[in-house]
Formats: C-alpha cells, structure tokens, sequence
C-alpha cells in the first residue's frame, strides 16, 4: 500500500511523519548563551592577532585594546559556555580527555590556552608589569585567535541539524568575517588602529559574501536562514554589517572629530551585525530541527534517487515542503 | 579513535577491549508487536526513571510520545483506516473497513558510528565490550552536545538534573548474563536481544517468509552495514516507510563529514591570519 501522507503545517507539505513530530531532539544550548559564546570567541580572536601584531609594529593603542578585548572576550565566552552546561560544577570535565573526534573537545582545548595567554598579556598591559612575558603570552594568543574564530562553525555544524551540517563547508566563513568585523571594529577604537580598519572592512565583506551564500544554496535548509526569526536576525545582521563596513571605510577618507564619530559608530554596526549574524545563524540551525521537513524530504529524496539510479531533484515532494518548511517558520 | 563510518565489523575491538563478548542488540520484529507497552514498564522500572510530565497527545493509544531521557522505549501507534474492498459485505450497507494497526518499539539504535559519542567532549559516551554506546553519568556535564548529533533525536537531557541520557542496553543485566528488560518483558518476542550477527541472519529468515506470505510492505530498517551509521545494533523489521514511524529514513553520522568541516575551517583560519597580517603591511592611513 502507498505510503502514508501527512499533510502537515501547509496544505502543500507532503511527506511522511510520525504525527508531525520532529525526528530530532532539537538542541537544549540556550540563547543567549550559545550565541554569545560564538561571537565573543570570534571577537577575542581576531582582537588578540591584531594586537600581537601591532606590539610587534609599534602601535601601543591597538596592542592595548586588542589585549584587553582578547581576553575580556574569552572570559565572558567561557563564562557563558559554562553557564550553558547542565552541570556547570563539572565544567573541567571538559578537559579531562582530547577527542579529535569532538569539536568541542578540541575548541576547550584552543579556548582555555588562549583564555590563559590572554588573560596574562593583558594583565601585563594594564599593570605595566613584565612586560616581556605579556609580549610572548600575547604572540602566542595571537598565533590560536584564527583557529578560535572558526572552531565554532564546526561544533555546530558536527550535527544532525540540517541548517547546521548542509552548511560545514560555508559556515567556517560566515564565522570568520564576522570575527574580522567585530575584531576590526574594536580595533578602530585606537587612534592607531589603522591595520584594524582594513580587517573590519574585509571581515564585512567577507561575512556578507558568505552569508548571501548560505541563504542562497540549493537546498531546503537554505530557506532556513531567509524566513521566520533567523531570516529577520539576518537581515538586520546585513544591514548593520554593510552599514559598519561602509562607516569603516569612510572613515579613513576623513579626519579629527568626524573620523572618530565614523569610527565609535563602525564598531557599534559591525559589532552588532556579528551578534546579529551569530544568533541568526542559531535560530536557524533550531529552525530546521523542530520541523521533520529538513530531516525527512531530502533524505528522502537522497533515498528514492539511490532506489531509482535517478537524480535527486526529479522527485516530487522536495519542492512541495520547500514552501512547507517555508510557511511553517514564518508562522 | 578508528574510522569515522563505512562498514566496521568490531566496535568494540575498534575502541581499544583486547577481550570481548560478542557484540550484541535488537531486532525489534514490528510485525509482531501487539502494542502492549511491556517493554516500556519494564525499561521505567528496572531502570527506576522518573515519570514524564502526562500529556493527553491525541496519538492514537501513544501518550509516550517520543523516547527522551527518561523514557528509552518508545511504542509508536499508526492507527490506519483501511478499505477492505468489500463493499456492503455484512449486508448492513456499512462501510467495510478495518482498522490496521502499525505498532513498534523506538529503541537507541547504538549505532555502529555513534554521533553523540564522537561528539561527545568529556568522555562520557562510551563504547562498551558489548558493543553498545553508553553514558557514562558520572562523567557528563550536561554540555548537551550529543543531542542535536544523534541522527534518530534518541538521546535527550534530563531537566532539573542536567546531563544526559538514554538506553544502556541494561548494562547491569548483561554483566551478569541476563537479557535487557525490555527484551524480557516483550510477551509476543517483537524485541529479541541477542549477538548481532545472529539477530540479522533471523531477521533475514523473517523477511523472506514475509513476503512469502504476500505481506510486501515489510522492510528491513537499521539491519545494514554499509548505510550511513555503519549499521545499527538496534535494528528493525517494519511495514511501513521509516519516517511513518518518526524514523529517519537515510540517517547519515554526522561525523562522517568532519574531516571536510576541519579542513574547511582551517581554510578560513588561514584567511584571518592572512588577512590580519596582511592589513600591516604597506601604509596604512595612521
Ligand atoms: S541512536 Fe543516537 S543516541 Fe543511540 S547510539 Fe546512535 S547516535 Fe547515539
């Protein structure tokens, strides 16, 4: 007999399902925890590159906002990845064991050396005290920021959600310019942030690039990111990071209190525009495993192709729930 | 750590146990099941799991509703209207319909590749001697992880305790050489436990007299080694597509692609470093 067919959330919907109910266990992480873990690692990371470099070219304001970002951003993302646990009193189980197999087994173990280092340069930067140790800490924080800017699109794409794992190979991206943006603009703070300038308009554009992308794949999960909560956090992540981008590169072109006016209100934009981006990119990794439709369709459709030697986009239901998965996010 | 899917005959040899039993599961013969619910008494009891919040779910007899942490037997009811194709048959001028019932035992399907325990970041996950994934509770820190990773949504957090949890095979009970509860419990042998490779030769034999007897619909689920979890040791006899069931129907371990994630992010860590280190170079505005 033909297989059952639910019609489900919208009348064009047609897979099976069991009631309705999701295959998988949606993610317990909490906002705003887990979001905030995911941007404030990016910011610390790109921070602390940025300012070992300039201690090494002579920029004493970018060192010292780079150091105290660096660390004050990895501080608060443990802190938040801490409170996230269910058992927060066992958080240094977390280092008991390293699993390459588990992203966030390797991530504690880029994110505590890190923390440690940065944490020292910039104590060494605020107190003035051994300065030349705070020099090494702060060369070596610099040398894992990059690593610590793209780990965190792996441990999320390392799942079963569809929008998270459809996307391993874009996500490392849209992770990495929206460091750059934050990084950068923190850094145009310093009157001689100069090189943080060029990282904020590149993490910009590179985070609206890679983004653009991750709507626009052909796949379900790609309407994911362009409807319901995500697709609005979305799009004010584009606005605002285009906005900052633009306030960054003007900036240059002008001088005195205006610059600094350009400046104050690029670090704001992309800073929110990484927040923005970051939370978006949550809901819609959430989005995609409350509704069976990510998980059924093109499993299904992967299925009947194998079945049929065919390829996958003859079959009929994929284009059906794409406009379920949809209507269902946007109610 | 071994390979990351594909076919793998010994789990358990391949996560480090010099001496093993044979690895063992279930084959949970859907045909069979009479929707009891023995299986998930016995699992609540001897595992001693709290209760659930009660909800009226408006399923059919399923007010279960889906495995979680404290409930690591899950018996889905599909209740089916079917025409017999008899129309007027007693004479009477009603409908000549039936109600076909499609009953069967959601398990942890300790798979083969195991998401939440390659994911797993304190060591917790484990596999055991037997083959099996277990949690390890005193281990877990409730980072959550191993959640979202499971391709089936088995394995779940507990609230007000925080970690994580899900069926252990009956660990206890296989140490000193008894059958898990459920299996025990099962009055109509829809859930047989035994050494895999046993369980899939039966389930072959089941199969074939099946559609011998004309019931076409009967499928094999999980039974597989070369699909995406590297086989299942928690597979399935049913008599509809998986996902009628709430089953995934092409679950794939998503650590299958982590090299390709690892590579990617590498790739773009490159482009930040290169792009920062780039930025003081030449002449900058100050
Ligand atoms: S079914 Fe889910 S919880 Fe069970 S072993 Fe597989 S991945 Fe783990």
């Amino acid at each position: 007999m033909s297989p059952k067919r639910e019609r489900l959330m919208v009348p064009e919907a047609e897979f099976s399902s069991y009631y309705g109910r999701p295959i998988l266990k949606a993610p317990v992480w909490k906002v705003p925890d887990v979001p905030a873990y995911l941007y404030l690692g990016g910011l610390a990371g790109v921070s602390a590159s940025l300012a070992a470099l300039a201690d090494a070219t002579g920029r004493p304001e970018l060192r010292r906002t780079g150091r105290v970002a660096a660390a004050a951003g990895a501080t608060a993302s443990v802190g938040f990845l801490v409170h996230d646990l269910g058992r927060p009193e066992r958080f240094l189980h977390m280092l008991r064991v390293l699993k390459p197999t588990s992203p966030l087994s390797v991530g504690s173990w880029i994110l505590a050396p890190f923390g440690a280092l940065a944490g020292a340069a910039a104590a060494s930067e605020v107190t003035g005290i051994a300065a030349g140790p705070g020099r090494l800490a702060g060369a070596a924080a610099g040398l894992l920021g990059p690593a610590l800017t793209t780990y965190t699109a792996v441990l999320i794409a390392d799942t079963a959600v569809p929008g998270w794992h459809e996307a391993h190979r874009e996500l490392p991206f849209v992770f990495a310019g929206s460091a750059m943006a934050a990084g950068g603009g923190v850094g145009l703070l310093a009157r001689d942030g100069g090189p943080a300038r060029r990282v904020a308009v590149a993490g910009a554009a590179l985070e609206l690039a890679a983004s653009a992308v991750v709507e626009r794949r052909d796949r379900l999960s790609a309407r994911a990111y362009r409807t319901g909560r995500a697709g609005a956090a979305l799009r004010v992540a584009r606005a605002a990071t285009a906005a900052g981008g633009l306030a960054a590169a003007a900036g240059a072109l002008t001088r005195g209190r205006s610059r600094a006016l350009l400046d104050g209100a690029a670090a704001l934009l992309l800073n929110a525009g990484s927040v923005a981006t970051r939370y978006g990119v949550f809901e819609a990794g959430m989005a995609t495993a409350r509704d069976p439709a990510y998980t059924v369709v093109p499993q299904r459709a992967r299925l009947n192709a194998r079945d049929e030697g065919q390829p996958a986009t003859r079959t009929g239901p994929t284009s059906a729930s794409r406009s379920s998965a949809r209507s269902r996010t946007e109610s | 750590m071994g390979r990351l899917s594909g076919p793998l005959a010994d789990p358990s040899g391949d996560a480090g146990y010099a001496d093993r039993p044979e690895r063992v599961g279930f084959f949970t013969d859907t045909s069979v099941c009479i929707g009891c619910k023995a299986c998930e008494v016995a699992c609540k009891e001897w595992n001693a799991l709290p209760a659930e919040d009660d909800v009226l779910t408006g399923m059919s007899y399923d007010n279960t509703g889906q495995l979680g942490a404290s409930t690591y037997r899950h018996v889905a009811f599909v209740e089916r209207t079917v025409d017999l194709g008899m129309p007027g048959l007693a004479g009477d001028g009603g409908d000549a319909t039936e109600v076909r019932w499609l009953m069967s035992s959601d398990v942890c399907k300790h798979c083969t590749h195991a998401a939440c325990l390659d994911v797993c970041p304190t060591g917790s996950l484990i596999r055991t001697e037997h083959g099996t994934v277990l949690v390890q509770e005193d281990i877990c820190n409730g980072c959550g992880y191993c959640i979202p990773a499971c391709p089936y949504g088995v394995i779940d957090q507990r609230p007000g305790d925080g970690r994580a949890f899900k069926c252990t095979m009956c660990q206890d009970r296989l140490g000193v050489g008894l059958q898990p509860a459920c299996a025990t419990a099962c009055p109509t042998e829809s859930i047989r436990f035994g050494p895999l490779d046993e369980l899939r030769a039966e389930a072959d034999e089941r199969l074939a007299a099946l559609h011998d007897r004309g019931v076409d619909d009967a499928r094999l689920y999980g039974h597989d080694a070369g699909d995406g979890v590297g086989g299942a040791g928690a597979f399935f006899l049913l008599l509809d597509e998986p996902e009628v069931y709430g089953l995934p129907p092409d679950p794939v371990v998503t650590t299958r692609d982590l090299p390709s994630m690892w590579r990617h992010a590498a790739a773009a860590a490159l482009a930040v470093a290169g792009a920062v280190a780039a930025a003081f170079v030449g002449r900058t505005s100050r």
